[in-house]
């Protein structure tokens, strides 16, 4: 069993967590979830590998540990992966002339090294099949790609060796079917949504693994949802840039060779994957601070109601200008008409009402802070019929920005440990 | 013969920073090639027109009966940067078959 719990700007949570306390910084839920799920996976023996691990793998085991020994269990054997974590080697890894420059848009790192909140490197598979191999049951891993959750036990089980392209190409096309959960079975379905059944009880997607690297998409019986060609091509093409190549650490697979076939009731097969040789690369994901963010939404009811949201924004402007606050950007959208599509969304003959939403984001806080003061004013001082302000005042929320590098595979080296309670 | 993308094509979209993508599908087989002859990047282009402030890519994958497209700089600057209700480009999929295509061919919807 895989868990995904790391998105892009989780790494910079977990490690300012990790910074306040050197115990925490890893998914507290894993931890409980593990709890729940562990007496059945150790009695089907089904192993269990997650990235929840965060900044901090080596804390979510003993975290892990203390549980299990309050509760009687031994002889449970848990790997952790780190290594990945090199915010600490920045500087180091500059001096040896590793300079980590935006990959997308070429700018230095030196730009916002002073800022940088978390950088970790993605590694794949390979420490997840050594911890497999050295017989943990559990795999904790700190950043590592989705997929890798998902093609390690292939490899695991299969004994694919690392330079078997199309295998190991087959593995992430089958882990990157899975890394959002129900979304390949029925989740966010476009094609005929009212057609899902059972919505409330949807089972989350299975690969079934071959060792000629022939897959199978399935889900439990009894659950809700469906498994058919188009869900599974609806999450092959989430999230993708060009689909013939599919860069991962261990190979780059080719979504253009994917052959889909429909088996049976909720069984689809995968197969005929090509896949090409790895980069010398790891991608790097960094993060840093950037400022601020506050949103503002108020509901205005019939007659006139998007003149009056519109009125409302015009004055609040104003007032802000008044002020002489500085905004890197100022947006208005108009919930209910056009934040979606903008422009291109019709407007319907009839506006019953609108919520008009107010973004605003700069470099400080402070200003960030006063916009939401200027907002609760308006119920009282502005066009008429409005409501929907109960939630008090829109608090500022720092921005957390992304920085992609790529480093060479042979600067960092992935940490493999595996204990026994 | 005229219609909405809506009517031949299912969709999905979603993030990587500040570019959205969109997976493009043909509900049948008969449908890609006139999706692949019709739904061009620069047509992308201009419907998305004031949303898009970068290029558009296109890429064909016919074995899932499917076009992938990169709207750079559609997303207000990506992730929690971004400013917009969709910084995710959610619903950038559903905007895209709004698209409406007047083709010479017949075939049936």
């Amino acid at each position: 069993m895989m868990m995904d719990f790391l998105a892009e700007v989780t790494m910079s949570i977990m490690q300012k967590q990790k910074r306040r306390n050197p115990e925490l910084g890893y998914a507290r839920d894993l931890v409980q979830i593990i709890e729940q799920i562990l007496p059945t996976c150790l009695e089907k023996n089904i192993k269990i590998i997650t990235n929840g691990g965060g900044a901090n793998p080596g804390g979510c085991r003993d975290e892990l540990f203390r549980w299990a020994r309050k509760k009687g269990i031994t002889g449970l054997k848990v790997g952790t992966v780190s290594g990945d974590d090199i915010l600490d080697r920045i500087d180091g890894l500059s001096e040896q002339g590793i300079h980590l420059d935006n990959m997308d848009t070429g700018e230095p790192l030196e730009k916002i090294s002073h800022k940088v909140l978390s950088a970790n490197v993605y590694f794949g598979a390979s420490s997840i099949v050594e911890a497999l191999r050295e017989g943990a049951q559990i795999v904790i891993t700190g950043r590592t790609t989705d997929t890798a959750l998902t093609y390690a036990p292939m490899i695991f089980e299969f004994g694919w060796s690392w330079d078997d392209w199309n295998k190991l190409a087959a593995g992430v096309v089958g882990g990157h079917i899975l890394e959002c959960g129900a979304q390949a079975s029925g989740g966010n379905f476009s094609a005929q949504w009212e057609a899902v059944p059972d919505l409330a009880h949807i089972g989350f997607p299975i690969a079934e693994a071959y060792p000629d690297g022939e897959i199978v998409i399935t889900k439990h019986e009894g659950t809700g949802g469906m498994v058919t060609v188009q869900t599974v091509k609806e999450q092959l093409v989430y999230e993708i840039g060009d689909p013939a190549n599919y860069i991962t650490p261990e190979c780059i697979a080719d979504f253009t060779s994917i052959e889909l076939e429909q088996l049976g009731n909720n069984r689809v097969k995968v197969s005929g994957v090509k896949g090409k040789p790895a980069t010398s690369f790891y991608k790097v994901s960094m993060s840093y601070r950037d400022g601020y963010t506050a949103v503002a939404t108020l509901t205005y009811a019939w007659p006139d109601a998007l003149e009056k949201a519109q009125a409302a924004d015009r004055i609040l402007r104003t007032r802000l200008s008044d002020l002489g606050l500085e905004f890197e950007e100022i947006r208005t959208e108009y919930l209910g008409l056009n934040s979606c599509h903008g422009p291109i969304a019709e407007m319907p003959e009839i506006i019953n009402e609108v919520v008009l939403r107010i973004a605003v984001r700069s470099k400080d806080h402070d200003s960030a802070e006063r916009f939401g003061k200027e907002v609760a004013p308006l119920i009282l001082t502005g066009p008429p019929g409005v409501t929907g302000f109960a939630g008090g005042r829109p608090k500022p929320s720092e921005v957390i920005a992304y920085w992609p590098a790529l480093i060479a595979k042979n600067a960092v080296t992935p940490e493999v440990v595996v204990e026994e309670v | 013969m005229r219609f909405r993308l809506l009517a031949i094509c299912h969709a999905r979209s979603g993030d990587k920073g500040d570019v959205g993508n969109i997976g493009l599908i043909a509900r049948k087989a008969e449908y890609f090639p006139i999706m692949k002859k019709y739904v061009t990047a620069d047509l992308v282009r201009k419907h998305f027109e004031g949303i898009c402030r970068g290029k558009v890519e296109r890429f064909e994958l016919p074995n899932l009966w499917a076009l992938n497209f990169l709207l750079h700089g559609v997303l207000g600057g990506g992730g929690t940067k971004s400013l917009k209700n969709d910084s995710q480009g959610k619903t950038l999929s559903s905007a895209l078959l709004r698209m409406e295509l007047d083709i010479q061919e017949r075939i049936t919807l």
